[in-house]
């Protein structure tokens, strides 16, 4: 008989395909029971060489790389690479282009929390909030159809502007939207805010508090939900938030619950700043009159030989950008999302390094989870909002 | 010639006749039992899908009414995997008793007055008994699979179901107090008369309660079906399964649901007894069937409403509040019978 018995902890493969995974995530946990003792995530799975690519592409030509980092909030992040590029060219939108940037980046944030709180509560075993809310989502992926024909992956914010003026009455039927989302987001905290299980799983759970949040790298709703208010909106805004009147919600334990919470706040928030994007919009072109980063007018091309010369030099070669770099980030919906430029004047980035939120706070995920039970690891994992194409880029 | 007859047919035919009727009888109640399985797999698609906004299954045949038929070939013809690490016999052996044990309990449940299979006395003990040997089924799958999360998710069951199984033996014994009688035909006939005499009015609507939030236990389903989480293990002790004995946990689950239904019919919603003593011309067998697809309907309802609980709140919900609360009820109960005289 052995003197002494050993007992190994349970080792769970966690993912890489999981059901609440949130794509490719494969964590190894090492449990004592059901309490998770470390947990290790593993990332790469998705790797696409993103910035890699870049580095070989025009300008032009990496913006549809920004839709597919993260695909749930496509236009916040092409958002930060074309005022990366427009703080180098040093030109700036005209305001109506800075104003229909705003409100489809804000579009683009209702989506992105319309998607993710309840796929948090799909993780916590609660699946109609998110059947109702793909529904909304539809209505969005009109508007994004509208606007620029795409469904996803838009392509619709350009170095100087966007590609083209919104369609006609898509501002109003964007206003008709925004009027009756509200009792949309009514209907989800019905069936989440007060709701005892509910609480039960998110409150306490996956605590974090706002020194430790600074120390891990947060950013987004993660960050505000342990009471720091930060936004990069207000902090140092870009585009047309500065004219923007709203307000920064914050939470105040850092748990799974608050974030929960900050982002419904923050969706209320955002159909602020919709409506006063359309009701303020000013007129004029949405795009730069830079003929050297803007394609000439359809109707030009047909006379003007320069124009012709002119859109077939940006739409191969593409413009040039001075020497220099940047690190611009923007508010994406899931966090401070940065691109870092680096260009040495030719038409293609020489460096183009992509800050994602995600994988800032994927790291956290062994602190948050450590000690709590392996339900808990599945509900903070939804709370950080985690989409794979940016993290692993 | 009348002599051969009764001296050889007669006796013979006596001896062969309950072979004849017992499994004919069986038939009758099975299959029924069967296809309100399959129409319940249907009905749950549905109505979950009329409360998130989707049609739910509307192809397969009129209003997608042949759809169970569809899904049970598709797992029928499908290959029965049996993983390397697994012990093949108990790995096959889980999902039959899982099964036959979710049909057996029907023996005792009386469909109408007369209405029943085997009317023993200790009915209701049976089917405690009969339910309680369910987990091993689940179990031993969990087990046999030898895979962590199909064992995480037997594990987890085992102990769920053992939880609520105490507190649910209190709810039966406070409705026994009542009745004076095992016999579950006996506690239909004592609430005769109309819904003001059903066990869900007066002292034990809090009991009603307790015991259809452990029957939603007892059968893993939302909120507490932690031993198949999909969120969190996949799908819990019969991850592993595929083909037929899959189909045969999938049927096993869903008969005990209804026979969980049948079981709240019975002790709390006066069985096959109309609502109102001038609706009695409808057959009892119809009342008892709507009653038991009330109660389903609640089933779904509140998987379609609400999240999951966890391992630890569930434990805690069951043992620290529904059996303390069982238990003053059994005493108060008690109580009240000694004193009035029942």
């Amino acid at each position: 008989m052995p003197a002494e018995t050993q007992i190994k902890n349970l080792t769970v493969n966690f993912g890489p395909q999981h059901p609440a995974a949130h794509g490719v995530l494969r964590m190894v946990m090492e449990m004592d029971g059901e309490v998770v003792e470390r947990l290790d995530p593993h990332i790469g799975l998705l790797h696409r060489g993103t910035e890699k690519l870049i580095e070989y592409k025009s300008y032009l030509q990496s913006i549809p790389y920004f839709d597919r980092l993260d695909y749930v909030s496509p236009m916040s992040l092409e958002h930060a690479f074309v005022l990366a590029a427009e703080k180098l060219l040093g030109i700036q939108p005209p305001p109506r282009g800075q104003y229909v940037r705003t409100l489809f980046a804000e579009i683009t944030r209702l989506t992105n929390h319309m998607f993710n709180v309840p796929a948090l509560a799909l993780d916590i075993g609660a699946m109609t909030p998110l059947l109702w809310a793909c529904e909304q989502r539809e209505i969005v992926m009109e508007f994004y159809e509208r606007v620029c024909g795409a469904r996803l992956h838009a392509a619709y914010f350009r170095v100087g502007g966007v590609h083209q003026d919104l369609p006609a009455g898509l501002a109003e039927d964007i206003m008709l939207w925004a009027e009756k989302l509200p009792a949309f987001i009514d209907d989800i905290e019905t069936l989440l805010s007060e709701n005892r299980i509910f609480k039960q799983r998110t409150v306490n759970i996956g605590s974090v508090s706002a020194e430790d949040a600074l120390a891990w790298g947060f950013s987004g709703p993660m960050l505000r939900a342990s009471g720091v208010p930060w936004d990069l909106r207000k902090a140092q805004p870009y585009d047309a938030y500065a004219d923007m009147d709203f307000d920064i919600p914050i939470g105040k334990h850092g748990d799974v619950y608050s974030r929960y919470m900050v982002r419904i706040a923050e969706m209320r928030q955002s159909l602020r700043i919709v409506k006063q994007a359309i009701e303020n919009m000013p007129d004029g072109p949405v795009m730069t009159e830079d003929g050297k980063v803007a394609p000439p007018k359809r109707s030009e091309m047909k006379s003007s030989m320069e124009a012709l010369i002119h859109h077939f030099k940006l739409y191969t070669e593409g413009f040039h950008v001075p020497a220099g770099e940047t690190y611009t980030a923007v508010e994406a919906p899931k966090g401070e999302f940065a691109v870092y430029l680096v260009s040495d004047g030719t038409n293609r980035p020489y460096r183009c390094k992509i800050r994602a939120p995600g994988f800032a706070h994927l790291q956290a995920m062994n602190f948050m989870c450590k000690g709590h039970m392996l339900a808990d690891s599945v509900s903070v994992l939804g709370s950080i909002d985690p989409v794979f194409g940016e993290i692993d880029r | 010639m009348a002599e051969i007859f009764t001296d050889t047919i007669w006796p013979w035919l006596v001896f062969i006749w309950p072979w004849i009727k017992i499994p004919v009888l069986i038939l009758v109640i099975i299959v029924p039992v069967l296809l309100s399985v399959a129409y319940l797999t249907y009905w749950e698609r549905k109505i979950i899908g009329w409360m998130q906004l989707r049609k739910g299954p509307n192809v397969v045949g009129p209003l997608g009414l042949l759809q169970p038929f569809a899904d049970g070939l598709k797992l029928f013809l499908k290959e029965t995997v049996i993983p390397s690490g697994a012990n093949p016999i108990i790995f096959l052996l889980s999902p039959m008793i899982t099964f036959v044990l979710a049909l057996v309990a029907w023996a005792v449940i009386p469909f109408d007055e007369g209405w029943v299979l085997a009317d023993i006395n200790v009915g209701i003990l049976y089917l405690f008994a009969i339910s309680s040997l369910g987990v091993y089924g689940i179990v031993m799958a969990g087990w046999a699979s030898n895979s962590k999360y199909a064992f995480l998710g037997a594990l987890r069951s085992a102990a769920q179901m053992v939880s609520y199984e105490v507190s649910m033996g209190f709810v039966i014994v406070t409705v026994l107090f009542l009745v004076g009688s095992l016999n579950l035909s006996d506690i239909v006939r004592a609430q005769a008369g109309g819904i003001w005499n059903w066990h869900v009015v007066g002292i034990l609507a809090p009991m009603c309660v307790v015991f259809f939030v452990s029957t939603l236990a007892e059968t893993n389903r939302a909120p507490f079906d932690l031993p198949e989480a999909e969120a969190e293990l996949v799908a819990g002790y019969f991850v592993e399964y595929s083909s037929f004995p899959f189909a045969m946990f999938f049927l096993g689950e869903y008969a005990n649901m209804i026979l969980m239904a049948g079981m709240t019919t019975i002790l709390f919603l006066g069985g096959w007894h109309a609502p109102f003593p001038a609706l009695e011309f409808v057959p009892g067998i119809i009342w008892f069937a709507l009653k038991i697809a009330f109660v389903l309907f609640f089933f779904l309802w509140v998987r379609a409403t609400f999240p999951r609980y966890r391992y630890d709140q569930l434990m805690r919900l069951g043992w620290k509040v529904f059996l303390p609360l069982s238990l003053a009820w059994v005493v108060l109960v008690a109580g009240i019978v000694e004193f009035t005289g029942g």
